[in-house]
C-alpha cells in the first residue's frame, strides 16, 4: 500500500547546504569507481602521462636548474592530468542535463549551488588521489621533492586548488554546450592548447619569440611555475601569488556563471 | 490546501516560439488532472512551470498553496516530479538512488533508508534494489523514477508522460500504483498522449493545443462536447464496409469514418435510439448485413480528435499510430460490442 500524502513528514527546516553537498559528493564518488571511463581517467591516464612524458621526452630534454627531467616535468603533468580529468565533469553535467537528472534535482528543496559544489568536491577528492598516485609513480622512477615537506604539501594543495578552477570551468562548459560529447571536447581543447604552449614540458626561453609572451601569460605556465618552486625550491612568494590570482579570478567568473546557468537549465 | 494547483493566464515563449499562450487551470486537492494534447502542445512547459523549473513570462500559479515564482522552495518541499525520462542514476543501485533523493529532501539517513525500503516494496522493485540501475528494464527504471518522486510523500505529484515507453504490463502496474495514491488523497497532474490513461486515472481533463486550453471538464463533459452519438457498425467478412457507409451516410450528422481493414464504420448521428428502426430499414433495403451494431456516446478519443482537428488519414481514423499503446488500439474492438 502506498503511504498517504504527508505521512513521510519532512523536517520543518531544510537540511543545511553542506549536507546536500555531501550527498551529491557521495553520488559522484560512487560513480567514479563504477563508471569505467572515469576510473581510467583517474588511474591509468595519470600513470601513463608520467611514464610516457618522462621516457619519451626525458632523454632529449635537459632543463637547467633541474637535476632530472622528471623533477621538472611532474608539476606540469599534475596540471595536465587534472585538466584532462576535469573534462569528464563537463561530460557528466551535460549527461545529467539530457537525462533529466538536473530537472529532478532542481525540483528538490535544495540550494542551486549544492549539485555543482558536490560535483566539484568529488573532483577534488579524486584529484587528491590522482596527484598522490603520480607522486608515487614519479618517486619510483626518480622524482624527489627538494623544498621540504611543508612546500610539498603546499604543492599538493595548489594542484587540488587548480582542479577546483578546472571543475567549475567544465561545469560551465557542460551546461552551456549541453551535449555530452561536445562538452568533453570543449573541456579538453583549451587544456591541450594551453598545456603545449606553456612551460609544462620545456622552458619558455626555448620557444620562438612570438610564442614567449603568450607562454609567459599562459595560466598553465603560471601555475606550473608555482608548483615547480614548491617542489624544487626557489623563491615561492611571487609565483604563488600569481597562481592564486589566476585561480581566484577563474573561480570568481566560473562559479557564479555556472550557478546562473544551472538555475535555468532544463532538459530539452 | 483546498486547491492543489491553480494557474492563471500562464504564458511562456522561447524566442519566437510561443509554448504557452495564457493557460488557466485549477485542480481541487485530491483530484487528478489529465493534461492531453498533441506533441508540442505545451504540456511539458506547463509541468515545468508548475514544478518551479521554468519561470512563466506572464501569469501566476499556485501549487500546494504557494506561488511557484515567489516561493519556489516551499513548493518544492510539497511536490514530486517524474519527468519524461526516467531521471535515475544508472551507476547507482535502485536503493542508493532513492536514499540520495530522500537525503536531498532533508530526511535523516535512517529515515531515508526506511522510506526507500517502503517504496521499493510498494513498487515491486525488491528483487532489484541492490542492483545497478543500468541493468534495469525500462519499466523498472520508470517505477524507480516514480518512487523517487514519492520519497517525501508529496501532496502534489507531477507526472509528465509517465507510461511512455512502457509495455502494457508495466503500464497497468503503474496505473495501479497511481490509482492507490489518488485513493489516498494525493493530488496529481498527469500529462499523457494516451487517452485511455487519462480516462482511467483523471477526474478532470484539460486538452491543450498550441499552448492554449481548448477544452476542459470531466471525461463525460468532454465526450458530450464531441456532439451527438456514434453509430458503430461492423461489416461481416467479405462485405465492403463502404457499402454500409453509403447506405447510411444520409442519417449522419458528419462524414462516416471507415476503417476498411477492420471492416468498421463509425457514423456520428443525432436523435438517440429513435433512429435505429430507420437504420434497420435502410440496411434491409440495401440488402446489407452487419455483424455488430451499437449506438454509443463518443469516446474520449473521438472527442479529443474532434477538438484538436481532423485525424491525419480518413481511411484509418480510429487507429493509433504504430507507437501507440497496444491496449488503446485494442479498445475500439471492445467498445463496438458495448451498448449505451
Amino acid at each position: 500500500m502506498i503511504t498517504a500524502a504527508g505521512t513521510a513528514a519532512l523536517p520543518d527546516r531544510p537540511a543545511p547546504m553542506l549536507a546536500d553537498v555531501a550527498t551529491i559528493t557521495g553520488r559522484n564518488l560512487r560513480r567514479l569507481v563504477r563508471v569505467p571511463t572515469l576510473l581510467v581517467f583517474a588511474t591509468v591516464q595519470p600513470v601513463l602521462f608520467v611514464l610516457l612524458f618522462t621516457y619519451a621526452f626525458g632523454g632529449a630534454i635537459h632543463v637547467p636548474g633541474a637535476a632530472r627531467y622528471i623533477d621538472y616535468l611532474l608539476p606540469g603533468i599534475f596540471v595536465l592530468a587534472i585538466g584532462f580529468g576535469a573534462s569528464q565533469t563537463g561530460v557528466a553535467i551535460a549527461e545529467d542535463l539530457s537525462t533529466g537528472m538536473i530537472d529532478r534535482f532542481r525540483s528538490l528543496p535544495i540550494s542551486s549551488g549544492a549539485v555543482l559544489a558536490g560535483r566539484v568536491a568529488a573532483d577534488a577528492l579524486r584529484n587528491l588521489f590522482v596527484v598522490g598516485l603520480m607522486i608515487a609513480v614519479g618517486a619510483a622512477i626518480g622524482f624527489r621533492f627538494h623544498a621540504g615537506p611543508a612546500a610539498a604539501l603546499a604543492a599538493v594543495a595548489l594542484a587540488v586548488a587548480t582542479g577546483l578552477a578546472f571543475s567549475w570551468l567544465n561545469l560551465l562548459l557542460g551546461l552551456a554546450v549541453r551535449d555530452p560529447e561536445s562538452a568533453g571536447l570543449a573541456g579538453l581543447f583549451p587544456v591541450i592548447i594551453l598545456f603545449f604552449t606553456s612551460s609544462a614540458l620545456v622552458p619558455v626561453a626555448t620557444m620562438p619569440g612570438w610564442l614567449q609572451a603568450f607562454a609567459r601569460a599562459n595560466p598553465i605556465t603560471v601555475i606550473t611555475g608555482a608548483l615547480r618552486t614548491l617542489c624544487l625550491g626557489g623563491p615561492t612568494t611571487r609565483p604563488a601569488i600569481e597562481a592564486a590570482a589566476w585561480l581566484l579570478g577563474l573561480l570568481a567568473i566560473t562559479i557564479p556563471a555556472a550557478i546562473a546557468r544551472y538555475r535555468h537549465a532544463t532538459s530539452s | 490546501m483546498a486547491v492543489a494547483i491553480a494557474a492563471e493566464g500562464l504564458g511562456k515563449r522561447f524566442g519566437p516560439v510561443v509554448a504557452l499562450a495564457g493557460v488557466d487551470l485549477e485542480l481541487p486537492a485530491g483530484g487528478v488532472l489529465g493534461v492531453l494534447g498533441p506533441n508540442g502542445a505545451g504540456k511539458t512547459t506547463l509541468v515545468r512551470i508548475l514544478a518551479t523549473l521554468l519561470k512563466p513570462d506572464r501569469g501566476r500559479a499556485r501549487v500546494a498553496g504557494f506561488d511557484v515564482a515567489q516561493h519556489p522552495q516551499a513548493v518544492r518541499r510539497r511536490i514530486g516530479l517524474s519527468g519524461q525520462y526516467a531521471a535515475v542514476d544508472p551507476f547507482l543501485t535502485g536503493q542508493e538512488n532513492l536514499i540520495m533523493i530522500g537525503r536531498l529532501y532533508g530526511l535523516s539517513r535512517p529515515q531515508a533508508r526506511r522510506r526507500a525500503a517502503d517504496l521499493i516494496g510498494q513498487l515491486e522493485l525488491a528483487g532489484a534494489a541492490g542492483r545497478l540501475v543500468r541493468t534495469y528494464s525500462g519499466g523498472m527504471r520508470r517505477r524507480l523514477d516514480v518512487a523517487a518522486s514519492l520519497l517525501a510523500a508529496p501532496p502534489v505529484l507531477f507526472l509528465d508522460e509517465p507510461t511512455t515507453g512502457l509495455d502494457p504490463r508495466g503500464r497497468l502496474a503503474l496505473w495501479q500504483v497511481l490509482g492507490e495514491l489518488t485513493a489516498r488523497g494525493t493530488s496529481m497532474l498527469l500529462t499523457t498522449q494516451y487517452i485511455e490513461e487519462a480516462e482511467r486515472l483523471a477526474s478532470m481533463i484539460v486538452i491543450i493545443d498550441h499552448g492554449q486550453v481548448i477544452a476542459s471538464g470531466t471525461p463525460g463533459q468532454l465526450q458530450a462536447r464531441a456532439g451527438g452519438d456514434r453509430l458503430d457498425l461492423q461489416s461481416p467478412p467479405g462485405q465492403d464496409p463502404r457499402q454500409l457507409a453509403g447506405a447510411l451516410s444520409a442519417l449522419g450528422t458528419a462524414e462516416p469514418a471507415i476503417d476498411e481493414a477492420a471492416g468498421r464504420v463509425v457514423l456520428p448521428v443525432a436523435g438517440g435510439p429513435g433512429i435505429l428502426p430507420e437504420v434497420a430499414a435502410r440496411l434491409a433495403a440495401a440488402g446489407l448485413h452487419v455483424s455488430g451494431l451499437a449506438l454509443r456516446r463518443p469516446t474520449l478519443e473521438e472527442a479529443f480528435l474532434a477538438l484538436t482537428g481532423p485525424p491525419p488519414s480518413r481511411t484509418q481514423p480510429l487507429q493509433h499510430d504504430a507507437t501507440g499503446p497496444p491496449a488503446a488500439t485494442a479498445r475500439p474492438a471492445h467498445r463496438i460490442r458495448s451498448t449505451r
